[in-house]
């Protein structure tokens, strides 16, 4: 059973990060630049932050190292509807 | 061709002439500041402090990021503004003509009266300078003692921390921060930092800073007692930067004060950020904010109206999300009253609103790690503090700002019930 759900967790974890993508919101960052410091691709998170634009670059990873490590929750994933499926 | 001066190199500032370039790309534009390390992230300072950042991540702007503002940058101290010449001296640096001028002058940590308060050693964490120096005194030093009260103070104790130092820290009152957090709250925090190795000292008062050839040896305390340290960190609230404008003869009160446009009582002169006080048309209220997201929304609504277009500052509900002793918090709206001992005015990184404790019911639920706290009042939600688990944190601050009616599970908030789970099903089914 807790082997069943970990495994739907992650599965569902993909599934948002592979048709998902990364959004600011403008009220709660505070421009430290953490995200941007950590981004393994050196995508500066904090300029889209600024502009209060999605992380479009298309070389984002969605790896999530942004989203988990800033500090004032300024950052998450939201779905695409570019990519989104249709209901079962 | 119209000429805008904005003094402050801050994001009131900074968003100012951001908005005024957008709205007048022939407009001559000076940003005059006297920080020598210009626009960049104040909130940041904390994470530098703990090592989470280089000093270099610090800076928000590339030189490509500057292009497009067109601007001139005169760094120096404004010394005097002229409201009748409309002109602005800046030392020796000369002096401006204005069309219209802004102040985003921010706000300075209120100076310590306490004996020895001039020691070096005696520290604060204003801005970008402070910190480099904190980092440095903290090569050298084996102890500090904290003394102050709300995030700042905190986030004083983890930075010290992070730097290897034994780090004490001074409470006037029971607990921490008494006037946001409930006592729950309170301990929770209590109980991370001294986990963590920081030792509390409750109602304890300085007394005196103790010095060994200028430099800060130790501190004693009101009830006689005497403790060993090289740095002493203060962070007992914050005090509008508004030198300048009151000697223009401009209206002040706690900050300068700007009506819903962010003008002041001068026309041409308008006032953003953490040094402004905007009363509102509808209440006549006004509050102390210093947050970076409303000092950021004051300079671009100012420059808006600098610039012609007619625009309000319509005051949002104040939020802050910050990690306090390691637990992600979200403040929102009103959560507390009371006084702080620790306070001798509203800290930075705060807003006067949590302070305020309207006609309410609050209820809590608790886990091991996880907190949260509601306001309820008739038919909306007033306020929330979200402690660990920051599930609640976007949805409350959803329902709280856009002021849901709640009437329909106004019924099920008891005392005993799974607040959480009511509010996520409530908001999951108002956003479906």
């Amino acid at each position: 059973m807790g082997i069943e759900l970990s495994l739907s967790n992650e599965s569902k974890h993909r599934e948002v990060m592979a048709t998902g993508h990364v959004i600011p919101v403008q009220s709660r960052c505070v421009q430290c630049g953490i995200c941007s410091f950590n981004c393994p691709i050196g995508i500066d998170v904090r300029r889209h932050a600024w502009m209060g634009e999605p992380i479009d670059d298309s070389h984002c990873l969605t790896c999530g190292e942004c989203v988990r490590r800033c500090p004032r929750g300024a950052l998450r994933f939201e779905r695409t509807e570019l990519f989104k499926r249709e209901e079962a | 061709m119209t000429r805008y001066v904005v003094v402050g190199t801050g994001v009131a500032g900074v968003a100012a002439i951001d908005t005024l370039r957008s709205r007048d790309r022939s407009a001559e534009i000076t940003l005059v500041g006297d920080d020598p390390h210009g626009f960049y992230s104040r909130p940041g300072l904390a994470y530098y402090l703990t090592g989470e950042i280089p000093e270099k991540q610090l800076t928000i702007f590339t030189k490509e990021d500057w292009k497009p503002l067109n601007s001139k940058y005169v760094r120096g101290n404004a010394t005097r503004l002229n409201p009748q010449k409309h002109q602005l001296e800046i030392g020796s640096a000369g002096t401006l003509t204005y069309d219209r001028l802004l102040l985003a002058t921010g706000s300075v940590a209120v100076p310590s009266s306490i004996p020895g308060a001039d020691l070096q050693g005696v520290v604060k964490l204003d801005d970008f300078d402070d910190a480099r120096r904190i980092v440095s005194l903290a090569r050298h030093a084996r102890s500090a003692v904290v003394v102050g009260g709300g995030i700042i103070a905190v986030e004083l104790v983890e930075g010290l921390k992070a730097l290897g130092l034994k780090v004490h820290y001074f409470l006037r009152g029971e607990r921490y921060w008494p006037n946001v957090l409930d006592e729950n709250e309170s301990r929770l925090l209590e109980h991370r930092l001294t986990e963590d190795g920081v030792i509390f000292h409750f109602q304890t008062e300085t007394a005196e800073i103790l010095g060994k050839n200028g430099k800060v040896a130790g501190i004693r305390t009101t009830k006689g007692e005497t403790i060993r340290c090289e740095i002493v960190a203060m962070g007992i609230g914050v005090k509008a930067r508004m030198e300048l404008a009151k000697a223009a003869g401009l209206a002040t009160e706690r900050g300068i004060l700007t009506n819903e446009t962010m003008q002041t009582s001068d026309p041409d002169i308008f006032a953003a950020g953490d040094v402004s006080q905007v009363r509102e048309a509808l209440s006549g209220q006004s509050f102390m904010d210093t947050l970076w997201h409303p000092a950021r929304e004051t300079g671009r609504i100012a420059a808006f109206n600098m610039a012609g277009v007619s625009k309000t500052y319509k005051r949002k509900v104040a939020i802050n999300v910050v990690r306090l002793a390691g637990v992600m918090t979200t403040i929102i709206g009103a959560v507390g009253s009371g006084i702080d001992d620790d306070l001798v005015s509203v800290a930075r990184g705060s807003s006067e609103t949590w302070q305020q404790l309207p006609n309410t019911i609050s209820m809590q639920s608790n886990s091991d790690v996880n907190h949260l706290r509601l306001m309820i009042g008739e038919q909306s939600l007033l306020g929330a503090m979200v402690m660990g688990d920051q599930k609640l944190s976007w949805p409350l601050q959803d329902l709280i700002s856009s002021n849901a009616d709640i009437t329909s599970i106004r019924h099920l908030l008891h005392p005993g019930a799974a607040l959480g789970q009511i509010v996520m099903d409530f908001w999951s089914n108002l956003v479906k």
